[in-house]
């Protein structure tokens, strides 16, 4: 076989092995900051996340409008430090809340932002006023058994 | 009597000794072969188009085997994955299922084992040959190393084409089941993809996936070289050199692929 027909046979399955990986990296997989353009950092404050992970969602209305970009703990104020990735394409109201919930009974957290009232919007580095934790199971639960238990005591 | 037994039980011990010296002889020779194939890899490149040729036959011609088998492995985990999915209410994550599964473990694993079965038999068998008809003499005789010259290209070629093999592997799969969950069984195609992006991360699972099929390409490539180099230059030492390559090959793949993943998976 000449040398060029075998130089153009190999080219063809080395460009389709790269044709491949950039198949696997671009459709099948995504880079961790990927699928949005322009973004921003918005920061909230938990006293409790839950089993929120960096990377999770982040969505307003059932819209994905962002990621979870860092997830620290504050050792001075003893609370988790939430570093938000927001696509630029959205900005949200001064007075937006922020809450963890979770996705159907066993799925997933993510954030999920109620937008307020106010006319001033959310900038870059800012962070939001009124938050609420993710719903610990156990509380809950511990929850409704003292308050069962202080019932039957009532009727006592 | 006892004199009788005593010897026979020398012998035994005497033969289980022989083995576990040869064994430790051709390890040896296994590495001291690897060492001067790096030694020598310079003088290999220096004429890469053997190298590309190379490629040609162990990477190119492997083509068919792998894009079919990706292909059909895809659809197979599309179907079997689509029942299990369904049952608990959640046939969106197909996706992520063919996505990790390929781009982790199969595509890297079963690739490498067609790879050895395909171009791994068949490097020992040419090198095993030129053995046993004195080509390789011939050529120390006229000055050319064989090591350079024969053997090198054929590892090299077979490290260059393992890991694009592994990622077309993988592609196709992933493309495999797509055509049995989206277009056959119709699970809704954006949450196929979507989930599949969102759970499939390129530097923890794609990489990883690479980072294992270059290692197995190592591993593949260089036991398909040394049996041909070592094999006993008779008809029967080529073909048990050929076996040997196939047994050890797969052996070497699978162990290999749980030490890996035990270090590139741990914690994610």
């Amino acid at each position: 076989m000449s040398r060029k027909l075998l130089d153009l046979w190999v080219g063809f399955f080395v460009a389709l092995g790269v044709a491949a990986l950039l198949f696997l990296a671009l459709r099948v997989g995504s880079f961790s900051t990927s699928g949005f353009g322009q973004t921003y950092q918005l920061t909230a404050r938990f006293d409790n996340i839950g089993g929120l992970k960096v990377r999770g969602p982040v969505k307003s209305a059932g819209v994905v409008v962002g990621r979870v970009s860092d997830i620290r703990f504050d050792s001075e104020t003893y609370e988790a430090l939430v570093t938000l990735t927001i696509d630029g394409r959205y900005s949200f109201p001064k007075d937006t809340f922020a809450s963890i919930l979770t996705a159907g009974l066993l799925g997933e957290q993510y954030i999920g932002l109620d937008a307020g009232g106010d006319e001033r919007r959310l900038k870059n580095g800012d962070s939001f006023a009124k938050t609420q934790s993710a719903v610990v199971l156990e509380k809950l639960i511990s929850q409704f058994m003292f308050n069962k238990a202080s019932e039957g005591q009532d009727a006592k | 009597m006892v004199g009788k037994g005593f010897a026979a039980l020398l012998d035994l011990l005497r033969g289980g000794g022989h083995r576990v010296n040869d064994a430790l002889q051709t390890l040896g020779f296994a590495a001291r072969f690897l060492v001067m194939l790096l030694v020598y890899s310079g003088q290999s490149f220096r004429r890469f188009n053997l190298t590309i040729r190379e490629i040609y036959f162990s990477g190119f011609q492997s083509l068919l085997i792998i894009l079919v088998s990706g292909l059909f492995i895809g659809m197979v985990l599309g179907l079997q994955g689509y029942e299990t999915l369904q049952r608990y209410g959640s046939s969106e994550a197909l996706g992520v299922l063919v996505a990790l599964s390929l781009t982790r473990e199969l595509g890297p694993v079963v690739a490498a084992l067609l790879f050895a079965s395909r171009a791994g038999s068949s490097i020992t068998a040419e090198i095993g040959l030129m053995k046993a008809t004195e080509q390789l003499t011939a050529m120390d005789m006229m000055a050319v190393n064989p090591i350079a010259r024969v053997v090198g290209p054929r590892f090299w070629g077979g490290v260059i084409s393992m890991p694009l093999l592994a990622a077309l592997f993988s592609a196709v799969g992933v493309f495999g089941g797509y055509l049995i969950g989206v277009v056959l069984i119709g699970v809704d195609e954006g949450a196929f993809w979507s989930q599949m992006q969102g759970s499939v991360d390129f530097r923890h699972d794609i990489w990883s996936g690479i980072v294992k099929s270059f290692v197995f390409g190592v591993a593949v490539s260089l036991i398909s070289v040394f049996e041909g180099y070592d094999a006993v230059p008779t008809a029967e030492g080529v073909s048990a050199s050929i076996k040997r390559t196939v047994v050890y090959s797969a052996l070497t793949i699978l162990a290999l692929d749980f030490v890996l993943t035990s270090f590139l998976f741990r914690g994610v």
